[in-house]
């Protein structure tokens, strides 16, 4: 069980390195969602990557390497750390201890994980925001991410939210526990399995009649989009927390 | 196998689509069974807790639990043999069977004696070895191995195996699969009667009181061991329980996630050759103990874990890759999640090193093992073992991958310098598009569109959204 702070004045925000580089809107769609409830944010400049890349390939020094620079970037306070990914946090929060266990900065890393949430986990636990719908009524698929169900555990915080929204339908996926394929490295070092599972799950999702597929992670995002453009379909993917600022500010 | 072998198997695979569509079906089944049974999660995640832990405090002290199951084997006129590989463990049958003057002998469905390639030693020596559970009936028919590891023929559909039964066992067709299993038992009743040996797996290993414990669901498997003079079980020395107590919360756990039934229609309890008096049973019961690589996996505290599985196969059923490839694209004798995750242990990663490349990390593997292995934590950690000069797997470090560690490094250097990062994001940004679409970049556009990068990040965002609240001010 996650222990969640009862308020929080500060929290610091880690973007993701897929959403600094691709992404960025979606990220500061998640600050405002901070903001909006009255939360200072702070979003340190030298923040990069959760190292997850190098860590599921199988280069452990590297990602101790890189895992280290965000721990000493989040340093100077103690104030929870949110993550607009379910993916990363988990790595951040579970995987990180592990990646330190038996080394002298495990105890700083420890105490750097147990500050990890993802964002609408944060969101729907700390916050508890309370949304009104501005938008015309849409039918949406929302998509899982296979870290952000099965380790972060947060997909109940993220359809909590979308449930406040009175105008909008979620939709179910078939198949929605099966992974999209992306995994990372794994899209390019297994491709062809890979694009089996992505055409797959983007099939799905055209299928549910959907007008938009929501996400809460940017690597999942951009696998199926990327997919789904490239076929030239007119299904588009958002990520939850762009959807949600847009709903409550249309 | 190599990784472009493989490859081929993968696209051969994908592009089978009347296989596909089949393993969609079947594997939805798979999953509805199992979770028709364990419906409750907090329950299951209690059972799972149990389970892992009476697993766990076997694979933890083997060596005491292994003796103190050979003597209670003793103890019950069960003849137990070491076998440190498994062409040791065929000899092993191939001599008992011998011993006693036989050459014919029966077999129930067992995945060891695949990992021992049993079959292709005794017939090698004039034995002549029939199985005799349907599915692997089927597939020892068209020389075939098994596709999954509790369902053997799950490839082969009922038209198929009317044309199989109707070329080799000389049947009219039919379709009909209860005529045709009918046919299948009538043809292996007299092949059980003439046997001279029996051959079971086994599920789960009594040490308390020296119990082989086999499960099933034909009846075959008690045919092998008691129609037959002698019956001999092999198994991989991990498939042990300290106590008979241990059985009911592990069968049900074995079961439960393989077919998502209660319990199996056969559930057999060895305790020992025929007793002067007995009606029936065999007149000798042997039980060959598998090394072949798993003391190895035991020294290792993470690894150690892979001995804890119960070959349940509810990871292949959960399984995205498994279900779009199937078991035979794996080349190898366990094929999915779990395969991935002991047959590089087992035989080494020259040879099995591709599998670790099979998995998405997705965790659908580990979400549902029903003794909690951390399967993709160990598949993780045999893509670190592939570089790894001081692992504990055999063939730890074969693959350098010296550009691959040369880019990873690079990569750390750039996400712990925020001058560096901001500056790749920006050359991407720039020069995205025009990049040739070769290596990664073309693995990843044959079926997706180029990432776009974007001009500015996160913090330029930011900057600009506060400079604009101040302005506004």
């Amino acid at each position: 069980m996650l222990h969640f702070p009862a308020s929080a004045p500060v929290a610091n925000y880690f973007g993701t390195c897929l959403v600094d580089m691709c992404y960025p809107e979606y990220g500061m769609a998640g600050i405002r969602l901070l903001r909006r409830e009255g939360v200072e944010v702070l979003c340190p400049p030298r923040q990069s990557c959760c190292g997850q890349p190098a860590y599921n390939s199988g280069f452990l020094d590297e990602t101790r390497t890189v895992a280290l620079h965000q721990v000493k970037v989040f340093a100077d306070n103690d104030a929870p750390i949110v993550v607009p990914s379910g993916s990363c946090a988990a790595m951040m929060r579970y995987h990180y201890p592990r990646l330190f266990e038996g080394r002298p900065e495990h105890a700083e890393v420890l105490r750097f994980s147990e500050r990890v949430f993802e964002l609408t986990q944060f969101l729907n636990n700390v916050l508890h925001p309370a949304y009104k719908d501005a938008g015309a009524p849409i039918k949406v698929a929302w998509h899982s991410s296979c870290h952000a169900r099965r380790e972060m555990d947060c997909i109940k915080d993220s359809l909590a939210l979308l449930a406040q929204l009175e105008n909008v339908t979620v939709l179910p996926i078939d198949n929605e526990h099966e992974c999209c394929g992306f995994g990372g490295t794994f899209s390019v070092k297994q491709p062809e399995i890979s694009a089996a599972m992505v055409r797959d799950k983007a099939a799905a999702i055209a299928k549910t009649g959907a007008e938009v597929f929501l996400v809460g992670d940017c690597g999942c995002l951009m696998n199926i989009a990327g997919h789904l453009e490239k076929e030239r379909s007119p299904m588009r993917g958002l990520h939850i927390a762009e959807f949600l600022w847009e709903r409550i500010h249309a | 196998m190599h990784n472009a072998d493989f490859t081929r198997n993968v696209a051969k695979a994908l592009n089978d689509a009347p296989q596909r569509a089949h393993l969609e079906h079947v594997i939805t089944n798979f999953m509805r069974g199992r979770r028709g049974l364990f419906n409750d999660d907090e329950e299951l995640a209690a059972l799972r807790e149990a389970a892992n832990a009476v697993k766990r405090r076997v694979v933890g002290r083997l060596a005491e639990v292994l003796e103190r199951l050979e003597a209670s084997c003793a103890a019950n006129g069960i003849q137990v043999h070491w076998a440190e590989t498994g062409e040791e463990a065929s000899n092993i049958v191939l001599d008992i069977t011998r011993s006693v003057g036989g050459k014919t002998l029966v077999k129930s469905k067992s995945m060891v004696t695949e990992e021992i390639h049993l079959n292709k030693t005794l017939e090698a020596n004039g034995c002549e070895i029939r199985e005799t559970d349907l599915g692997e009936f089927i597939i020892q028919l068209i020389g075939q191995t098994p596709f999954h590891i509790i369902a053997p023929a799950l490839h082969v559909t009922k038209e198929q195996v009317g044309a199989i039964f109707a070329e080799k066992i000389g049947i009219d067709y039919t379709e009909d699969p209860d005529r045709l299993q009918a046919e299948a038992r009538r043809f292996l009743r007299e092949r059980f009667r003439r046997a001279d040996v029996g051959v079971t797996g086994v599920n789960f290993a009594v040490a308390e009181t020296g119990t082989i414990c086999v499960v099933e669901n034909e009846g075959n498997a008690r045919m092998c061991a008691s129609v037959p003079r002698v019956h001999v079980a092999v198994t991989g020395l991990e498939k042990i329980v300290d106590r008979l107590a241990d059985l009911p919360l592990m069968l049900r756990m074995l079961v439960g996630s393989a077919t998502g039934q209660r319990i199996s229609t056969y559930f057999n309890m060895v305790g020992g050759p025929r007793r002067p008096g007995d009606q029936d049973g065999p007149e000798q019961v042997h039980l060959v103990l598998l090394d072949n690589g798993r003391s190895r996996m035991a020294g290792d505290e993470e690894l150690r874990q892979s001995l804890q599985c119960l070959r349940c196969g509810a990871c292949l059923n959960h399984c995205p890759v498994f279900k779009r490839i199937g078991g035979h694209a794996y080349a190898a004798t366990y094929p999915g999640p779990v395969g991935t995750m002991v047959m590089p242990q087992l035989k080494g990663l020259d040879e099995y090193g591709y599998m670790a490349l099979a998995s998405s990390l997705c965790g659908a593997c580990g979400e549902v093992c029903p003794v909690m292995v951390p399967i993709p934590s160990i598949i993780r950690r045999l893509r670190v073992e592939a570089h790894d000069a001081h692992g504990a797997v055999l063939d730890h470090g074969h693959d350098a991958a010296r550009m691959e560690s040369l880019a990873w490094s690079l990569w750390a250097k750039v996400m712990t310098s925020p001058g560096l990062n901001a500056m790749a994001r920006k050359t991407m940004a720039a020069l995205g598009g025009a990049l040739p679409a070769v290596g990664p970049l073309g693995a990843w556009t044959s079926v997706r569109v180029r990432p776009k990068f974007s001009s500015k990040g996160l913090a330029d965002l930011l900057r600009e959204e506060d400079a604009k609240e101040k302005g506004s001010k």
